[in-house]
């Protein structure tokens, strides 16, 4: 299990496939991987975005996360997982998180990494704030619920 | 007891800090060590809490050397 906090811009795919041929023994063993990637969008409520700032709270940040995956270990058979998520100036395009599950069957793969990401979303301690083309500055004030 | 005060994102730009160190004596709760250092703010309703970076509730008491922090919802992901 891996979790990395990046404050430049990251490369979802080499992070899958590096984590993938790092894994130690887990060839052969897994059938079904599921990944999620969290891409900037230039367009929120309305607005055009130009860029955002994600600010942490580090330390907690890992620890949340850390926590977030040992649960989804306790409820799904899972063989490996890799969460990655930006912090710093953001560009639309950019990605912003990964959240990587590999498990023998698809099920356990989309359940767990379901849960891991709604986790993050409500747990780990990121902030965003959108700067607009107007030049104007706003903080996000909630998640959506991932499950409505 | 020293207390460590931490605050992030549009709650820290509202303050106008990011941290304080406070001494407490006698039984400190979490809404104790907010109120002793923005005495003329309240704490918004939406506000997060948490201590040694785990999430509490703002009744929850502090001890010597604890780092507490508040924070708005989390936004990330």
């Amino acid at each position: 299990m891996e979790i990395k906090i990046y404050d430049e811009p990251f490369d979802p795919w080499k992070e899958v496939q590096g984590h993938q041929c790092s894994a130690q023994g887990m060839a052969g063993k897994f059938g079904a991987t599921n990944i999620f990637i969290g891409t900037m969008r230039d367009f929120n409520e309305g607005e055009d975005i130009k860029g955002m700032t994600l600010e942490h709270y580090p330390g907690m940040t890992e620890k949340q996360l850390e926590r977030i995956v040992a649960e989804a270990v306790r409820q799904w058979p899972i063989i490996d997982a890799l969460v990655v998520h930006r912090v710093g100036d953001i560009l639309p395009n950019d990605p912003i998180v990964l959240v990587a599950v590999w498990t023998s069957h698809r099920g356990d793969a989309f359940d767990a990494s379901r849960f891991i990401m709604e986790a993050l979303k409500t747990r780990a301690p990121f902030w965003k704030k959108e700067l607009l083309k107007s030049q104007a500055e706003r903080w996000l004030v909630k998640n959506t619920d991932g499950y409505i | 007891m020293s207390i460590k005060v931490r605050y992030f994102a549009s709650l820290k730009e509202s303050i106008g800090r990011s941290e304080d160190n406070l001494e407490f004596s006698g039984l400190t709760t979490v809404v104790d060590v907010w109120r002793s250092a923005n005495p003329n703010k309240a704490l918004p309703d939406n506000s997060l809490a948490a201590v040694n970076m785990d999430y509490v509730e703002l009744n929850s008491v502090v001890k010597d050397g604890d780092e507490v922090a508040f924070f708005p919802p989390v936004t990330g992901g």
